[in-house]
């Protein structure tokens, strides 16, 4: 008994399996923990769909609506604000809505299912302040002529056009994103769902 | 080793003989049998305490979803056929009654029944549900064996009188599963759970414990074996 | 490597520290079973201190939001109730390593110079660890906690003329409420346990002091080798550390096996009442204490009220926990372990570890004539064997105590 073998082989081997398998007990361990960060099932359901009744909308009206307590703006664009959102191209970065800040079925020039009824989440895309409505045209301290109404971020004075694509030259680096939503009826918007294929 | 067994043995003698001399006391209840692995009478238990329960009591620490996950209940039929008292599936479960309505008509407010199954047990709803008996003296003219005068009315009187015996108690079974389930919905999960967490300690266990064979050959013979 | 280990060196005495605590540090070689629950204290300590940190996200102290916030983390939250079913075993199974922990000092005579200041520190651990335990089964706000709470405090309310005034001070309100569970709330998981963490460091380091006592109670460091090193000793790493892992393996298959199969484990470590939200209107059938608080809580019932006040038996139930730090000056015996000891100590020791078992159980039960007497003779017995241990401690034949430790 007392001449038995001191196999170090032997010790690296188990010494590194029993590491091994407890560095991967630990890694099981801590799905546990982090998942707890992760949204509860309250936060779900207090983020679920929300429908939104546009029927007393009216032209340039904007409403807001908390969708998984992030601002969300829905406001109706007369036929010609909807033209003239042909004619910024060059002055935005992005007026092709190349980044994926929209759905696929909002990825045309007016970023929305009807041209009339915009949806945009109202969190800039620099920092998260809410940008605020200035809808008026050539409005003097933003710009003058070239403001064709939009939004105007307070914080860092980003500027976004009125389907929230964002101008040159300023923080912002991309337009602001557009929610998951389809309509329920023409007058019933749902918030967080898309539309069904 | 030896201290161990002794210490074990002389203890555990002695909470064997108090603990017999303790049992008993209070009223009998009836062995509830339930299971919470049967799916089938949990989805049956769904529906009779909605139709029969929830227009009184709340499970409010349930959400509709939840249930519609765990038992395997499609969410569309959940809406149609269990969701009275709420419109989104993500909502928890209320009552239909209100509050002053029940002060009135019950001299109280039904209790939320959330974790009844976890503070009295399932014996006790199962036997309190099959317990109640005539007695003209109590306003809706019955009492029960489990808790005295009850303030509440047999709800399951249609069930008793139109099914056997049998199918009655396995109505209520049903209901008193549900309630297991509902004080405890991860009671579905944690026993599965638990299997492989002590399968992979137990693989641990003999990988640590040969490994500790092998270090302490150092101290049964080698460079540190006792001195002189 | 060598470099960044040098660059630290100079800075900081890692080599330094981690030799003299673990590498050569020198263990006798004949630890048994008894002597895996300290690391196991560690071990469930930390347990503790990362759910409680997790629970601590999750959970609201307000008497209006704390029992829904602590159902909110059982069914909301992702993994919630595993947190908390961890760390509500991870109670009890502090309070089963550290009864192991203390029996095993009365085994070997762990306590016993020159290991007296190591004894005191764990005996203020141990009574630092109620309090936690305590104020922690308060925050489910519960009916047991509610109860609970209201009964232990009330206790400081039996002192003469101050009493009312420290019942107000504790309570922050006339009687248990919110201020009250805000208050626990912030002790349980800031001060008690930074001190526990402090008192832990401090057991330690006065332990690596001395050196561990062990089954033969053989001072090891009484026999060195030509190069300083006991010569019953080996080093703490990597001998005890690799056992040490071992034992900590069997003890998370226990502790996995009730926090998967059975974490009320039948109403001993989750109350079935406490599922029921506080309500100050209505009492519940019958209150007790968790296990771990019920051996002195049934010394309290013992002694009967004198003079019109409830006193006598608080202070019974405090002076059944101080008198356990005098023991290294209540015990004259010679030798340290069990294993040389003189007959009456083992006899003492086996009526002491059934007494104490014996008042754990019956601090569970509903207060009856019999259980009174018997809570009446075992708090006796309870007592007899402090008091009596000059005596039997000092009669008695021992057995030689061997040079060295004994090989098995």
């Amino acid at each position: 008994m007392s001449e038995q073998e001191i196999d170090l082989k032997k010790r690296r081997f188990l010494t590194n399996a029993t590491s091994v398998v407890g560095a991967v007990g630990v890694g099981f361990v801590l799905v546990p923990f982090l998942s707890s960060w992760m949204p509860s099932a309250r936060a779900k359901a207090a983020g679920a769909p929300v429908d939104v009744d546009i029927s007393k909308l009216e032209d340039g009206q904007l409403v807001r609506v908390l969708w998984r307590k992030k601002p969300v703006w829905i406001f109706k664009r007369d036929k010609d604000t909807v033209a003239r959102l042909d004619t910024l191209n060059d002055i935005l970065v992005d007026p092709n809505n190349e980044e994926p800040q929209q759905p696929d079925y909002a990825k045309n020039k007016w970023r929305s299912i009807n041209p009339e009824i915009a949806v945009i989440i109202g969190i800039c895309t620099h920092l998260g302040c809410s940008p605020t409505y200035r809808p008026e045209v050539g409005a003097a301290d933003l710009g003058g002529d070239e403001w064709q109404g939009g939004f105007y971020c307070p914080c860092h004075g980003s500027k976004f056009d009125l389907a929230g694509r964002v101008y040159k030259n300023t923080p912002a680096p991309i337009n602001l994103a557009i929610p998951p939503y389809h309509f329920v009826s023409d007058t019933l918007i749902r918030l967080g769902v898309d539309p069904k294929v | 080793m030896k201290i161990l067994l002794k210490t074990l043995s002389i203890v555990s003698v002695f909470i064997i003989s108090f603990n017999a001399s303790a049992a008993g006391g209070g009223v009998n209840l009836d062995h509830a049998d339930t299971d919470i692995t049967d799916e089938a009478s949990l989805q049956r238990g769904a529906k009779s305490f909605m139709n029969n329960c929830s227009g009184c009591h709340s499970i409010e620490l349930m959400r509709y979803n939840r249930i519609a996950k765990d038992l395997n209940i499609n969410e569309a039929d959940m809406a149609k056929n269990l969701m009275f008292n709420a419109e989104k599936t993500g909502s928890k479960i209320f009552s239909s009654m209100p509050v002053d309505g029940a002060n009135k008509w019950f001299g109280t407010t039904p209790p939320d029944l959330s974790l009844t199954a976890r503070a009295k047990g399932t014996d006790w709803i199962y036997t309190y549900l099959r317990g109640f008996y005539a007695d003209d003296t109590r306003p809706y003219g019955v009492n029960n064996h489990v808790l005295k005068n009850a303030s509440m009315p047999d709800a399951l009187w249609q069930s008793k009188q139109d099914k056997s015996e049998l199918e009655f108690n396995r109505e209520v079974r049903d209901i008193t599963n549900f309630l297991d389930y509902v004080s405890e919905p991860v009671k579905l999960i944690r026993y599965e759970i638990g299997v492989k967490v002590l399968g992979f300690l137990f693989i641990l266990f003999i990988l640590s414990y040969l490994m500790k064979k092998e270090y302490w050959k150092d101290v049964k013979y080698g460079k540190w074996r006792a001195k002189d | 490597m060598d470099n960044n280990k040098n660059w630290i060196d100079q800075r900081f005495p890692l080599t330094k520290v981690w030799n003299e605590h673990l590498a050569e540090y020198y263990t006798p070689r004949n630890f048994n079973f008894w002597y895996f629950f300290g690391s196991l204290a560690i071990l469930v300590l930390v347990i503790q201190l990362f759910t409680g940190i997790f629970l601590t996200m999750h959970y609201k102290p307000d008497a209006a939001n704390a029992f829904a916030s602590v159902e909110y983390i059982m069914r909301d939250v992702d993994w919630g109730w595993l947190i908390r079913y961890i760390h509500s075993t991870g109670a009890s199974a502090f309070f089963v390593v550290i009864y192991l922990h203390m029996y095993r000092a009365l085994l070997y005579g762990s306590y016993k110079a020159p290991r007296e200041l190591i004894w005191i520190l764990g005996m203020v651990l141990y009574i630092a660890l109620m309090a936690e335990a305590f104020m922690g089964y308060v925050l489910p706000w519960g009916q047991m906690s509610y109860w609970g709470a209201k009964v232990i405090i009330n206790l400081f309310g039996s002192f003469p003329i101050v009493g009312d005034i420290i019942l107000e001070f504790i309570l922050g309100d006339y009687a248990v409420g919110d201020a009250t569970l805000n208050r626990f709330f912030s002790l349980h998981v800031i001060a008690i346990p930074l001190i526990l963490v402090v008192l832990v460091f401090l057991h330690i380091v006065a332990l690596h002091t001395v050196g561990s006592n062990n089954p033969d109670g053989v001072e090891i460091k009484q026999n060195k080798d030509e190069n300083g090193i006991p010569k019953d000793g080996i080093p703490f790493h990597p001998y005890y550390s690799v056992k040490d892992i071992v034992g900590v393996v069997v003890f998370l298959m226990i502790f996995s096996s009730i926090v998967f199969f059975a974490p009320a484990l039948g109403g001993y470590f989750l109350e079935g009442p406490n599922f029921i939200e506080a309500n100050p209107l209505m009492t519940p059938d019958h209150i007790a204490p968790l296990w771990y608080l019920t051996p002195f809580y049934s010394v309290l019932r013992a002694v009967p009220p004198m003079f019109g006040s409830q006193l006598p038996g608080v202070l019974a139930m405090f002076s059944a926990l101080l008198i356990l730090i005098a023991l290294p000056w209540l015990d004259r015996s010679k030798v340290k372990s069990i294993r040389y000891r003189s007959w009456p100590y083992k006899v003492a020791l086996g009526i002491f570890v059934v007494t104490f078992v014996v008042l754990g159980w019956l601090g569970m039960q509903a207060v009856t004539p019999l259980y009174s007497l018997m809570a009446q003779i075992f708090t006796t017995l309870y007592f007899a064997f402090f008091i009596l241990m000059p005596w039997f401690t000092s009669i008695g034949k021992t057995k030689p105590v061997p040079e060295r430790t004994t090989e098995k």
